[in-house]
């Protein structure tokens, strides 16, 4: 099992949703997050004073899916949320050691 | 006693119609139109003026920040509360003394109604009804307390600007009023402020600018040389009470108009109404063209400040302008606001809301503009008075903070203020169910 950890664009969210329940995924955890990366946020004017806005709004998923199916889910991700625009996001897979669905007690892959 | 009284009255009219009419008429509309006229200008001005309190409070709760919401509207409907129980202690008739000496009139007496069931004999049919007087004219005291409110939000503490309140509405205020509107010195001199842009507006910014001075600015605001924003809580609700504010201001300068009950005064007082859309108007666009030059973007707070700013400038003279001058006094005003706000910035004065360049700055360009349209006015009389204002509320309010700030202390903890003023001195939060901001 993998998890797949991937920050995205907050308008994004509901487009990649749609493509990742198409090809199959049956779960995500959404979180709405801040921060920054290589575009290092951006500045704004309020009364006449400019101001840093370090941390920008993004949407962060957690996805956890078969080995098998980590690629596919990636490329989709990848895919849909790009805009070719600074600030489109990172994708992150790490290995996923066990997994517990509470009410059966089923287990990992049949868990997930 | 009141129904057998009325009814006595009417039995002895059916008795003897023809007697009645002929030795004791009942006034005619003539006699009596004109008073209640007044009377009903200054009832519907009142409340349209008391809508203000509203305006104020909304625009502050949308201007701070999300912490210190719920403290902003207390101070809001507590300032107003107790200006309308100052302004009858003392206020009022320490502002309309009738006799005095010019300066100060010690006339430390609560405000009388007139009895129930008023008769016309004994009403002052040249004027209007005491208590519709009384009424509206509170209205414009609250007015002026709001604005200090507005300046110093964020790091007050509640009870010391209470306190602060009480001597502005109850004393200050009604002391510099009577100057011009009691029939003081300066009204002697030929002072012209048709609805207070000076004796309301400027003496609201003058006492805030005093406190924001001695207050200091909010913890981080200037850092490094640096001005360091924080964008207020709720844009919609800034908005809203702008326009609030904007209703109210034509209760604020047509009731000033102090009569209605002839063609000529009821004409004055529609006029005053288009000329005070007008310069609210133009303020705001003046302000919404300027800051998409400066900024490169349009700023939504200064466009409302720009709408006030411009409502400010001509209440020293809604009347006499054309429709085009008061398009250019207004838009002057939000002129004035969008190059003020980042100067005060420049000089680490810090007020939260703008209420300093809108009330103070924009008052006195109001006060100034008087001299090109409406005729008898001198310019030397107006900065006259303008300076005797900006001196005696200044001092008497930057005393007044001093004193608060070496007794009891005005300033909230350095931790407190981190908090937000809600949790820290109300416990009590406006966006409970929101992080902070």
């Amino acid at each position: 099992m993998k998890l797949i950890i991937a920050t995205i664009k907050p308008f994004k969210l509901e487009e990649v949703r749609e493509a990742l329940t198409s090809i199959g995924v049956r779960g995500m955890m959404v979180t709405e997050i801040k921060g920054f990366g290589s575009q290092s946020g951006h500045t704004e004017i309020y009364r006449g004073a400019e101001y840093a806005v370090n941390f920008v709004p993004k949407v962060k998923l957690e996805i956890v899916v078969n080995a098998a199916m980590a690629d596919e889910v990636v490329a989709t991700i990848a895919s849909t949320a790009k805009t070719d625009k600074i600030g489109d996001g990172k994708i992150f897979v790490l290995d996923v050691e066990s997994a517990l669905r509470v009410r059966t007690g089923e287990v990992n892959d049949d868990a997930i | 006693m009141k129904f057998m009284k009325t009814l006595s009255v009417a039995g002895a009219l059916t008795a003897l119609p023809t007697l009645v009419l002929a030795q004791d008429a009942a006034p005619t509309f003539d006699e009596i139109g004109p008073y209640l006229m007044t009377t009903l200008l200054f009832l519907v001005g009142g409340f349209l003026v008391f809508w203000m309190a509203a305006g104020f409070a909304m625009l502050e709760a949308g201007l701070v920040r999300s912490k210190n919401v719920a403290m902003q509207l207390t101070k809001n409907i507590a300032l107003f509360s107790i200006a309308g129980i100052m302004y009858w202690l003392v206020g009022f008739n320490l502002m309309y003394p009738g006799d005095f000496n010019g300066y100060v009139a010690f006339n430390f007496v609560p405000t009388v109604l007139e009895p129930v069931g008023l008769t016309a004999s004994e009403a002052a049919l040249d004027y209007a009804s005491v208590a519709s007087d009384f009424f509206f004219q509170l209205m414009f005291v609250a007015a002026t307390a709001s604005i200090v409110s507005g300046a110093l939000a964020e790091r007050i503490k509640l009870w010391p600007f209470l306190i602060f309140v009480v001597i502005l509405t109850g004393v200050f205020y009604p002391i510099s009023g009577s100057w011009q509107w009691g029939g003081g010195f300066l009204s002697e001199m030929g002072f012209y402020d048709f609805a207070g842009s000076t004796i309301v507006h400027s003496v609201g910014g003058w006492a805030a600018l005093a406190g924001a001075l001695i207050l200091g600015p909010r913890l981080g605001k200037y850092k490094n040389g640096k001005v360091n924003p924080m964008p207020g809580s709720n844009l919609a609700l800034a908005t809203l009470g702008t326009f609030i504010l904007w209703l109210g201001w034509f209760g604020f300068n047509g009731g000033s108009q102090l009569a209605a009950g002839t063609v000529g005064d009821i004409t004055d007082v529609g006029r005053i109404f288009a000329n005070t859309n007008m310069a609210a108007s133009a303020g705001a666009v003046a302000a919404l063209i300027l800051t998409q030059v400066m900024f490169k973007k349009v700023d939504l707070t200064m466009v409302l400040n720009g709408a006030l700013a411009g409502l400010v400038s001509i209440t020293a003279s809604p009347l006499e302008p054309s429709m085009f001058g008061a398009l250019w006094i207004g838009a002057v005003g939000g002129v004035i606001v969008v190059f003020a706000v980042p100067l005060l910035d420049k000089l680490k004065i810090d007020d939260v809301v703008g209420a300093i360049p809108v009330h103070l700055f924009a008052g006195i360009w109001g006060t100034i503009a008087v001299v090109f349209y409406t005729p008898d006015t001198s310019l030397m009389v107006q900065l006259t008075a303008i300076a005797a204002y900006g001196v005696f509320t200044f001092v008497a309010a930057g005393a007044l903070w001093l004193i608060l700030k070496a007794t009891v202390g005005i300033r909230v903890s350095a931790e407190a203020e981190m908090t937000g003023l809600d949790k820290a001195e109300l416990g009590m939060e406006a966006y409970p169910d929101f992080t902070n901001g």
